[in-house]
């Protein structure tokens, strides 16, 4: 996929509170804030995302794993796409880039907690978490960035 | 039921939005029949039960594994189950003693049997399945040691045992002891989202039952076939193993074998199963 207008402005500076352990102006889990129209405004680092490390966090099977999930014609190379959520072909067309950040952090608070997607930057999930994934996301603010300007990328 | 019909995949939705994966959605519409004899392998639910209709896991898997289970000669955990035999025959422990010892022909007394477990154990005071009745019997009435979980020919002896029930439709009896209590419990866990992906069984069983999971066919998530025989790792799993490579799967730390939880469990999942054949050794992807 070719660069795109990704997270021009993407919120520089505005991601204020810090990790204890992460980068600075990172933004923690707990404290990203969502919008009433569940959007997630600011970018988690104020680093733009790239779209090219995206594509790999989407595809890698320990980090996004989503083509487990979802069909997406960009990785037709691949074998085996998931049928379980929506194809993300065209995805950015019916998203914009905050509701995508939003819908990565925490899709419950933008599906329903029925959703069976994964939070892929919360601290609220299931049970008996294995001992290495307790307190930790899935993936970094830095791939959710990422993961969002690839996702920006899939338009109609 | 249907008659002895090979439909070809022809009755499948193709429901896959993408050329890319290609695969059915839907459980295939065949009946199996092993060496001849015709298997239940879909039938009306239970009362209670969140589906009108139970599927065998053999019905989402692809053709060529299936075709392996339609006969025993072709089936490549019968080896396991002729070790399992093997060891029924064997002395073993201080009372110089084999199953047969008191057995006799597997065929004739563990006929059945395998059908009906787990059962509820009065001097345990829980729910007792074939591994553990196994264990029970090596240190009560052979003076032998019980085998550690899926050690020692713990898998091939179950198969062998449960392979005597081939065609048996699955029926547990909640009303032994307090079975339905365990019943429930096994049914909160069940229900339960668990680890850092935070999915439930029913989710994956239940909810997307059918769906694609990148190259999996999502089953019921059904026992019958246990021990199964695994393509990819060319061996038999039992049920617990099973168990804890789905909850492991969600990043959750997994319970131990024969846990309280897994048995709760395994009562509970058995009993979505019910009215289905026994098809151990089933075969698996
Ligand atoms: C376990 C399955 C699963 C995984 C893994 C998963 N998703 Fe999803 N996703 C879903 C489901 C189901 C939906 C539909 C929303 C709902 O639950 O109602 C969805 C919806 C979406 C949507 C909205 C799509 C639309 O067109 O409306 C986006 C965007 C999305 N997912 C992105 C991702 C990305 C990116 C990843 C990997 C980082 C991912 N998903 C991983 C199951 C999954
Ligand atoms: C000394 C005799 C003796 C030997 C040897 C013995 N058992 Fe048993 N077994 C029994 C008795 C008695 C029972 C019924 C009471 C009980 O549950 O302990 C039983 C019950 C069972 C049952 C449950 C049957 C049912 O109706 O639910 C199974 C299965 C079983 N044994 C398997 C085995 C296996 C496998 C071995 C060899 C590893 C074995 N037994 C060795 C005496 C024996
Ligand atoms: C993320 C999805 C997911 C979750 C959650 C999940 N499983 Fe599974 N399970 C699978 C997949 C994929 C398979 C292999 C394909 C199939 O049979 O569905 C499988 C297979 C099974 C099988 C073997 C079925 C057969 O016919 O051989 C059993 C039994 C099972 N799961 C039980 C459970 C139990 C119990 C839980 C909850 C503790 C659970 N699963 C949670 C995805 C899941």
């Amino acid at each position: 996929m070719r660069a795109s207008l990704h997270s021009a402005v993407a919120g520089l500076g505005l991601a204020i509170a810090i990790a204890s352990g992460a980068t600075a102006a990172e933004v923690a889990p707990a404290d990203v804030k969502f919008t009433e129209d569940n959007t997630v405004e600011a970018s988690l680092t104020g680093t733009p995302g790239d779209p090219a490390k995206g594509r790999e966090v989407f595809a890698d099977r320990r980090l996004g794993n989503c083509l487990a999930c979802h069909a997406n014609t960009d990785m037709k190379d691949q074998l085996f796409h998931g049928d379980v959520g929506p194809s993300l072909d065209g995805v950015a067309s019916r998203w914009n880039e905050v509701q995508l950040r939003a819908i990565l952090v925490d899709s419950k608070k933008v599906f329903t907690d029925a959703t069976v997607m994964p939070g892929f930057y919360t601290l609220n999930v299931g049970i008996n978490v294995r001992e290495e994934s307790v307190g930790k996301t899935i993936i970094s603010a830095q791939d959710v960035e990422d993961v969002v300007a690839y996702l920006a990328t899939l338009k109609e | 039921m249907n008659k002895y019909l090979k439909i070809a995949a022809a009755a499948v939705a193709c429901a896959t939005v993408l050329g890319v994966g290609g695969l059915m959605a839907d459980p295939i519409n065949e009946t199996l029949t092993i060496d001849g004899q015709e298997m239940v392998s879909r039938t009306k639910a239970p009362e209670g039960h969140p589906f009108d209709e139970v599927y065998s896991g053999w019905l989402f898997r692809t053709e060529e594994t299936r075709a392996l289970q339609t006969d025993t000669f072709n089936n490549p955990a019968m080896l396991g189950v002729e070790v399992g035999e093997a060891i029924w025959n064997t002395v073993d422990g201080k009372e110089g003693k084999s199953c047969a010892s008191c057995h006799g022909d597997a065929a004739e007394s563990m006929k059945g049997i395998g059908a009906s477990y787990p059962k509820w154990d009065k001097d345990a005071n829980r729910p007792i399945n074939i591994e553990l009745q196994i264990n029970k019997c090596r240190e009560n009435n052979m003076g032998a040691e019980p085998y550690p979980f899926d050690k020692g020919g713990q898998k091939e002896l179950t198969a062998y045992i449960k392979h005597q029930s081939l065609g048996t439709p699955v029926k547990i009896d909640l009303s032994q002891g307090e079975l339905q209590s365990w019943w429930d419990k096994g049914k909160e866990l069940y229900y339960t989202r668990n680890g850092q992906l935070n999915l439930a069984c029913s989710n994956c069983h239940e909810d997307l039952m059918g769906k694609m999971i990148r190259a999996d066919h999502l089953s019921q998530g059904q026992i019958n076939g246990f021990p199964t025989y695994r393509l990819k790792s060319g061996g038999l799993v039992s049920v617990h193993n099973r168990f804890r490579g789905c909850i492991r799967d969600v990043r959750a730390s997994f319970p131990k074998a024969f846990s309280d939880e897994l048995m709760a469990l395994e009562v509970y999942v058995t009993w979505r199963g019910t009215g289905l054949s026994v098809e151990t050794p089933g075969v698996r992807q």
